[in-house]
């Protein structure tokens, strides 16, 4: 797996980190092209259902980028999104997978860098961590 | 409401080691509302499935359903269309639910996916407490509206033991006494002579101690 390009679904907020990554398109900063972004209208939005079916459709990590604690647009959106996220990771490691594959992040609009920062940085994990069990279980049966 | 958890998953994957064709069954009614096996229960349980057999390199067919009443047999039918495509059935309901299924499907093989607890009220979201045993002869009207049978450690019918501490129960900090919550209703309400009537050693055949219980409603029967 020595070219194993992760893919990475992002849910990210309309209110704040879909806004920082504009902004970091607007700045010219560049994020790994491996993350592709969902755009909520919230993180409360973002159901466990959600993620667990970006797994079970070959995502290798996903993770869910709302806005800084205590400031969410409609109250507790993602305070709602951080403990679904806490739940599916339960359920990964009930299963064997690595819980890291999923993660909750925090973000404000402005955030341009951290956007990009915190994509690059979740890639090399998912990078590091390989593809998801489910590829390397197909890869296998192939070879 | 009864109350009830999802079974540890690798119980659940261990049950269905040998087949291929699960219909999975959830309920609309208190395993819905106590987020054990509802509709969206069965739907995360089933893609939890999916991905364990995908690792393991397996195929597993699902059949997700979520049925009004689980332990109602006119909801039950409807499972007729699934059930002779599916090798076993995994029941998120309580254990009424999965029986229901049993009875109704005598060559099904039916498994449990969660681990029913208890008849508990909703404290706040995401917590429940145990407030009532079934007992069968109910007593809440003597003892101010707080169950003794169900909320003391040792359902105690007249007063506290010698446990009780500080208000507590001696079995942990987090229980109350409930004969400390009852005293304290009584008083608040004004009718603490209610406390000195003793009552009887209570009869537990109604509570269970008969054997299974049946209500037969003769005027509801058809």
């Amino acid at each position: 797996m020595e070219n194993f390009e992760p893919e990475i679904v992002a849910f990210c907020c309309h209110y704040c980190a879909y806004t920082a990554a504009d902004m970091a398109g607007s700045k010219r900063i560049s994020y790994p092209s491996n993350v592709k972004i969902i755009r909520v209208p919230c993180t409360g939005k973002v159901d466990a259902i959600h993620m667990m079916k970006a797994l079970e459709k070959g995502a290798d990590g996903v993770y869910v980028a709302g806005c800084l604690e205590g400031d969410c647009h409609f109250k507790t959106g993602n305070t709602r999104a951080s403990h679904r996220v806490n739940q599916v990771q339960k359920i990964l490691e009930d299963l064997g997978w690595e819980k890291e594959r999923v993660a909750m992040i925090n973000m404000s609009a402005g955030m341009g860098e951290r956007f990009a920062k915190t994509a690059l940085e979740f890639t090399e994990k998912i990078r590091n961590l390989g593809p998801s069990p489910v590829k390397q279980t197909k890869t296998q049966a192939v070879s | 409401m009864i109350t009830a958890e999802q079974k540890p998953m690798q119980e659940i994957i261990q049950y269905l080691e040998p087949y291929s064709k699960i219909l999975l069954v959830g309920c609309n009614e208190c395993v819905t509302v106590c987020a054990a096996g509802g509709r969206k229960e069965v739907g995360l349980l089933a893609s939890a499935l999916h991905l364990n057999s995908l690792k393991q390199g397996k195929t597993i067919d699902i059949k997700e359903i979520t049925l009004e009443r689980q332990c109602d047999p006119e909801y039950v039918e409807e499972l007729n269309s699934y059930i002779d495509n599916a090798d076993a059935v995994l029941s998120m309901a309580c254990g009424c639910g999965v029986q229901t299924i049993s009875e109704r499907y005598k060559e099904a093989h039916v498994y449990p996916a969660v681990n029913t607890k208890f008849m508990g009220a909703s404290l706040s979201q995401g917590v429940w407490a145990e407030r009532c045993q079934g007992c069968g002869d109910c007593m809440l009207g003597i003892t101010a509206g707080i169950c003794p049978v169900s909320r003391c450690s040792k359902s105690l019918l007249n007063g506290p033991c010698g446990g009780t501490s500080n208000g507590q129960c001696e079995i942990g900090p987090e229980t109350d006494c409930a004969w400390r919550l009852i005293w304290e209703r009584l008083k608040a309400l004004g009718i603490q002579d209610r406390y000195e009537e003793l009552v009887d050693a209570k009869d537990w055949r109604p509570a269970g101690g008969a054997g299974p219980r049946k209500i037969i409603r003769e005027d509801l029967a058809l």
